[in-house]
């Protein structure tokens, strides 16, 4: 329980914050717990009884809430986008099952990208501070959110970590998200995309098996291709049941290892940074006039 | 397991309005999750006994009103029951078709005193 905005973190940890109250004062998000209450009305249907019953005795009356169950974290995630926005940061959400390479990914690309982008990682991971630690091995910025039992990382636990994080204005926001194909797809943090990682080892067929999560994101990186001479992996396939539950997909295939592949992700994230400080750019002209 | 967080939302949702809407327990609450929302219903209703142990909602009845998946083909404008997101459309073959229902994840209403 974080007790000055009152928001229930159940076990969650995270990195230099969750035995710091002070940090809370901060948020990135405002807890003003006034979000999404438009849909709420109280069709009163004890009304006329209620009038004729004797006083302090309350009726069983029918609220009609229609709240959709995610409004909570979606009003968190709206808080970090427009904080994102603000601060022309790119955050993707970086979504695979346990192991598919999303540590060898990032760590590849804080170094190659170390001289052209401010950097800074969200770690999320059930247990232990391991990716975080390799994270700052090479020298940028990380934050590890320990979810405990949790499956997936929610957009509250985000706005903390962006406090703890202050990553700079117009730098790249990674967060890795709990290796887990089925939850994190439910659950906007407010990032620009998902990124979802698939590693050849897995088998083509999981664009299918988890449509959800390949439905959700913007960017499919097939990772470790170096293996593809020792699978039965069929590429095009596995193009074609990602395209099939999401035809607006990119897709990417890289090996996170070799390196190959890696200058068209570049390629990707530069154009994506691109569009993001044009429209910051045109948002602040606009204001301007 | 995702229906634990899903029903802590619940429960957060519903303790938010007993404060504006001046309650103090809770009888029934009523969900509409839809087939295409990837909520296991089973899990959602052992989750919700579990996550509202000690809360308002402590001994609420849960009522869950499954919706079924309907979509519309953009090209043909077939409307057809789905049960995948990825479906075809049975009159043209067409994907991917718009989701007109069965994505819903929504507290209908509640049953208050
Ligand atoms: N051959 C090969 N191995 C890779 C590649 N990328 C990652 N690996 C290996 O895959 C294993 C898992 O990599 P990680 O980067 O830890 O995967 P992850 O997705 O971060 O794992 P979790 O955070 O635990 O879900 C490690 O042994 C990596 O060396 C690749 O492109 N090729
Ligand atoms: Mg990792
Ligand atoms: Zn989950
Ligand atoms: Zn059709």
């Amino acid at each position: 329980m974080c007790t000055t905005c009152g928001c229930a973190e159940g076990d969650t940890q995270i990195e230099g914050h969750a035995h710091d109250h002070s940090l809370e004062h901060h948020h990135a998000h405002s807890h003003n717990h006034d979000h999404s209450h438009e849909h709420s009305h109280n069709h009163d249907h004890g009304h006329a009884l209620m009038a004729t019953h004797a006083a302090g005795i309350s009726p069983a009356r029918i609220l009609r809430i229609e709240q959709d169950i995610l409004s909570k974290n979606n009003a968190y995630a709206a808080d970090n986008k427009s904080y994102f926005k603000q601060h022309g940061m790119l955050a993707l959400n970086l979504v695979s099952s346990p192991g598919s390479g999303k540590t060898t990914l990032l760590t590849r690309t804080l170094d190659d990208l170390k001289a052209e982008f401010s950097q800074a990682v969200i770690e999320g991971d059930q247990q232990t501070l391991l990716d975080a630690e390799r994270i700052r091995a090479t020298g940028v910025n990380a934050v590890q959110i320990n979810t405990g039992k949790g499956c997936h990382l929610d957009a509250h636990m985000v706005g903390h970590a962006v406090e703890t994080l202050k990553p700079e204005d117009n730098s790249l926001l990674f967060i890795e998200n709990v290796g887990n194909l089925v939850c994190p797809a439910s659950f906007d943090l407010g990032e620009a995309h998902k990124v979802v990682i698939l590693s050849v080892t897995e088998g083509e067929d999981k664009p299918l098996k988890y449509p959800d999560m390949f439905n959700a994101a913007g960017l499919m990186i097939l990772n470790k291709t170096d293996l593809l001479p020792y699978l039965q992996f069929d590429v095009d396939q596995c193009i074609a049941y990602a395209q099939r539950v999401n035809p607006g997909i990119a897709i990417l295939q890289v090996s996170a290892t070799t390196g190959e592949g890696m200058q068209a992700w570049y390629n990707w994230l530069r154009e994506l940074h691109q569009s993001i400080q044009s429209n910051t750019q045109n948002q602040t002209t606009i204001t301007n006039n | 397991m995702h229906e634990m967080s899903l029903c802590e939302g619940v429960i957060q949702l519903i303790e938010q309005q007993a404060d504006e809407q001046q309650f103090t327990s809770v009888n029934t609450v009523c969900l509409e999750i839809g087939t295409l929302a990837g909520v296991e219903i089973e899990a959602m209703r052992f989750s919700f006994d579990a996550i509202a142990k000690g809360t308002i909602a402590d001994a609420a009845k849960l009522e869950i009103i499954s919706v079924q998946g309907l979509a519309e083909c953009p090209l043909c404008k077939q409307q057809t029951e789905v049960t995948a997101r990825y479906d075809l459309c049975p009159q043209c073959g067409h994907y991917p078709l718009d989701i007109l229902a069965g994505e819903e994840m929504r507290i209908k209403e509640l049953e208050v005193q």
